[in-house]
């Protein structure tokens, strides 16, 4: 990157994340609340961007890793007293990786249209089985449970109050953007790129395509089950309205209107259509879905590279 | 493991009924798919919009076939409409924004039917009452109906397709798209005019499944699901290949909800599509290209 | 359109008269991305004309046919067609006026059969049963083979019946001018004097023929007037008449 460009990329993302670590001490409680679920929806966005933007493949399954790590933290937080913060991380994220590893098996192979729809049934499949599985995961009505201490042994322990676990939730998902960031500028994320752009000149050089989009889809799921023990972590309840396919296709939109690619336009994405959301719900009580569909409906057609597509170039180096 | 053959009768006619709506519902799809590569999100939302008008000119009339008529017609029009703003603008580029397109769109339609009618679901009354002894059962006349009348629509369908005029433009558009226009075929009103066909097939079905069970705006999803399920394994673009798809798959959740409970039995159409996509991923019901 | 080369035997053609002409293409320019295909392509058919076109690989020949039949878009010029600017219409409309075009690769319907595939190009609006049956059977009576196999689905036809079918198929829009692109391409020896026969036909007919060529000999027979493009442009244009002894021009623009 040149000097210049440096110089403002980093200063501007030290400005956001200053803003974004003062915003509970400035915020009523409602609106700092939301902005972390801002943040959650966000890396979840970003998780699925790897797939969309730097892989070329659409899917709609990320809800069924979301949903997974969820639970993950779920059962971990349920079953160990007292509940530990990062068994809760250590489950979900297995759980995840697992999901995606069995996703990935099934998908990577197919293309496109295939590979989306594929991935969407594995959401519904994984919805079934949760929702019905009532002993285990508590079926339709979901589980709860509490919220850990914010504690590293013989270190310290402090309770996570919102404020605490906001700024929890920004460390990871700074961290996870500046982490994704590093892995999409990398070899491995250039050979993600040239499979988007051309797979089958990609797989004439040689590179086994296959490997990679399942290492890509697996990074992807570990992500996205990352976002789902945050969410755990702050609504202290998992239900299987997570995992059904429809939350994918939100996912999948705020990536749209945030511009694919970019990683940081699905976290505007995300905070775009949430505060809309939040925005017509005053007015359109529970139809907000109808003027906001419009929207995103007018912003493909209209606006395809997304809000932050114009930067799509600057923002990856 | 001992199922008793008249229970295995009665799922059997169970999943051919079910089987011909579910085929009326994919055929709209698959002629769709086949035309201009759209996979049509909103396809269940069409369904479920049709059984809506359906309630809503049956109140009005009294009489369930011109409610069919009218429910098909009006989506076929509002099908058209949704065509010409959203997806025509879309021709050429990347076939994920149509998925989107169509996704957003049945946010929308779902929303809007939620708003408009309420939670609460309404009836269309059976248009033939009636029932006869199937061994334990009262099984009613109207399910036969549906399916002999889900039936006789898509045969009509087919024959358009094969012998009309514009059944020849319609396949040949889907074939090549390009020389269709060569050869002088108004190729743009085609595609409308098949999306509007298909929607219209959609409504039908919706109208036709309405006396089943109660209409309300979440009928669709479910649908729409093992729609695309039928025409993936049916082969995309096969109207052969999606009404058997349909047939075998709503036999085999038929069958399966013998043992287990009927939301579970969805999982069966999962496994034979994952199955499909592993092993001829051209589709079950299709000659595997050379 | 005058010779480029100033050592080239052949003399200058004159332009047709008005009235004599057909389709006039004016400096028309492509793009494919980046890339300039057609850097100002210029020429003139007149009615019932058999006009060539030669050049080698990749100069823009297809893409020339494909732009008079609204296939491409050009971003500049103009095509008119029987004195009317045709350059913005769609395809089907220019299919509706006249101008009908056979592609390289073919391109019939593979799952429709012989005669389906002649109706996508019969079946028009204003065209009565009779006419129908008529041009039907004039088909049928030019392409035998087509006769025999009209139950017979597109894809299964050999490589020569194709070509025959695409041909028969853009008669039956009675067109005023056939754009053929390459109707010898990986055709047997036999089937080629079967092409130049029907060129023959169209011609009889009073159809003009805007004929995309490798092979020389053909063209030059058929043809009343011959297009030589390099990169894009025309480049030299002459009588057939006087490139049988011609021989330089051939050899520069085609290399033979």
């Amino acid at each position: 990157m040149s000097e210049q460009r440096f110089f403002v990329y980093w200063t501007g993302f030290a400005v956001i994340l200053a803003l974004l670590i003062a915003a509970p001490l400035v915020l009523p409680e409602f609106w700092q609340r939301f902005l972390t679920e801002i943040l959650i929806w966000g890396l979840l966005a970003m998780s699925s961007d790897i797939l969309i933007g730097y892989t070329g493949m659409v899917s709609f399954g990320h809800s069924a890793f979301f949903g997974l790590g969820m639970y993950g933290a779920a059962a971990a937080l349920l079953t160990t007293s007292p509940p530990n913060l990062w068994l809760a991380l250590l489950y979900g994220l297995l759980l995840a990786a697992a999901t995606a590893a069995f996703v990935a098996y099934f998908s990577t192979r197919l293309r496109d249209i295939y590979f989306a729809i594929t991935t969407l049934i594995f959401s519904q499949i994984f919805y079934v089985i949760i929702f019905t599985s009532t002993a285990l995961t508590g079926g339709e009505n979901g589980v709860n449970f509490r919220r850990p201490a914010f504690a590293i042994p013989h270190l310290f322990a402090i309770r996570f109050t919102p404020s605490v676990l906001h700024w929890f939730v920004l460390a990871i998902v700074a961290l996870s953007y500046l982490l994704l960031r590093r892995i999409t500028q990398s070899p491995f994320g250039m050979v993600l790129q040239s499979i988007r752009e051309n797979e089958p000149r990609t797989r004439a050089i040689g590179y086994p395509v296959e490997r990679y989009k399942i290492v890509a889809v697996m990074l992807s799921g570990i992500f996205a089950g990352l976002s789902g023990v945050l969410y755990a972590l702050q609504n202290q309840f998992a239900a299987p309205d997570f995992v059904f396919f429809v939350v994918s296709g939100e996912v999948v939109i705020y990536n749209v209107i945030g511009g694919i690619g970019t990683l940081v336009g699905p976290i505007v994405g995300a905070a775009f259509f949430l505060l809309l959301r939040e925005a017509f719900s005053r007015f359109f009580t529970e139809y907000y879905l109808i003027p906001l569909g419009l929207i995103f409906i007018a912003i493909v057609i209209f606006l395809p590279r997304g809000l932050l597509g114009f930067a799509r170039r600057w923002l990856n180096r | 493991m001992d199922i008793p053959v008249d229970q295995l009768l009665i799922q059997t006619i169970n999943g051919i009924v079910t089987g011909m709506i579910l085929a009326l519902v994919a055929s709209g799809l698959t002629l769709i798919f086949g035309i201009m590569d759209v996979v049509n999100f909103a396809h269940g939302e069409l369904f479920m919009l049709g059984a809506y008008v359906g309630v809503l000119t049956l109140a009005a009339t009294g009489n369930f076939w011109i409610a069919l008529i009218v429910a098909t017609l009006v989506i076929a029009v509002l099908g058209a409409a949704i065509y010409l703003t959203t997806l025509r603008p879309l021709i050429g580029r990347d076939p994920l924004t149509t998925i989107l397109a169509t996704f957003g769109m049945s946010l929308v339609l779902q929303n809007y039917a939620l708003w408009q009618f309420g939670p609460v679901a309404r009836k269309i009354e059976e248009p033939i009452t009636g029932h006869f002894q199937l061994f334990y059962l009262d099984y009613p006349y109207y399910r036969l109906a549906i399916a002999g009348l889900a039936a006789a629509i898509i045969g009509v369908l087919w024959l358009f397709l094969k012998y009309g005029t514009y059944g020849i433009w319609i396949r040949a558009t889907t074939q090549d798209r390009v020389m269709a226009q060569a050869m002088g075929i108004p190729v743009p009103w085609v595609l409308t005019a098949v999306f509007a066909i298909g929607s219209g097939m959609a409504a039908a079905s919706g109208v036709l499944f309405g006396p089943l069970v109660g209409v309300n705006s979440q009928m669709g999803t479910s649908w729409v699901l093992r729609a695309f399920i039928v025409v993936v394994v049916g082969g995309m673009g096969s109207l052969s290949g999606s009404i058997a798809a349909a047939i075998f798959i709503s036999l085999l959740e038929a069958y399966a909800s013998l043992w287990v409970s009927p939301a579970q039995a969805v999982i069966v159409s999962f496994v034979v599509l994952i199955l499909t996509l592993l092993f001829r991923p051209t589709g079950l019901f299709v000659p595997t290209p050379k | 359109m005058s010779a480029v080369a100033a050592d080239v035997a052949s003399k200058p053609v004159a332009p047709l008269a008005e009235s004599e002409l057909l389709l006039k293409v004016e400096d028309i320019h492509t793009y494919y991305g980046k890339s300039h295909i057609l850097d100002g392509v210029s020429l003139e058919i007149g009615r019932g004309e058999v006009v060539g076109l030669l050049g080698r690989n990749g100069v823009g020949k297809s893409t020339t046919l494909k732009a008079i039949a609204g296939l491409v878009h050009p971003s500049r010029g103009e095509v008119v067609f029987e004195g009317r600017s045709v350059v913005r219409l769609p395809p089907h409309s220019l299919a509706r006026l006249g101008i009908a075009y056979v592609p390289e690769e073919r391109r019939i319907f593979p799952f429709l059969t012989v005669l389906e595939n002649l109706r996508t190009g019969l079946d028009r609006h204003g065209v009565g049963k009779a006419r129908k049956v008529a041009l039907l059977d004039k088909v049928y009576t030019y392409f035998p083979r087509l006769a025999e196999r009209r139950n017979q689905s597109g894809g299964t036809l050999s490589g020569g019946e194709q070509q025959m079918l695409a041909i028969a198929r853009a008669m039956m829009l009675e067109p005023k001018i056939i754009l053929l692109d390459e109707p010898t391409e990986g055709l047997m020896p036999r089937m080629v004097s079967q092409i130049s026969e029907i060129v023959g036909v169209l011609r009889d007919e009073g159809v003009a023929v805007l004929l995309v060529e490798q092979n020389v000999p053909l063209t030059l027979a058929a043809c009343r007037r011959i297009y030589f493009i390099e990169k894009g442009v025309v480049r030299h244009h002459a009588l057939a008449s006087e490139l049988h002894v011609d021989h330089a021009a051939i050899h520069q623009y085609l290399g033979v």
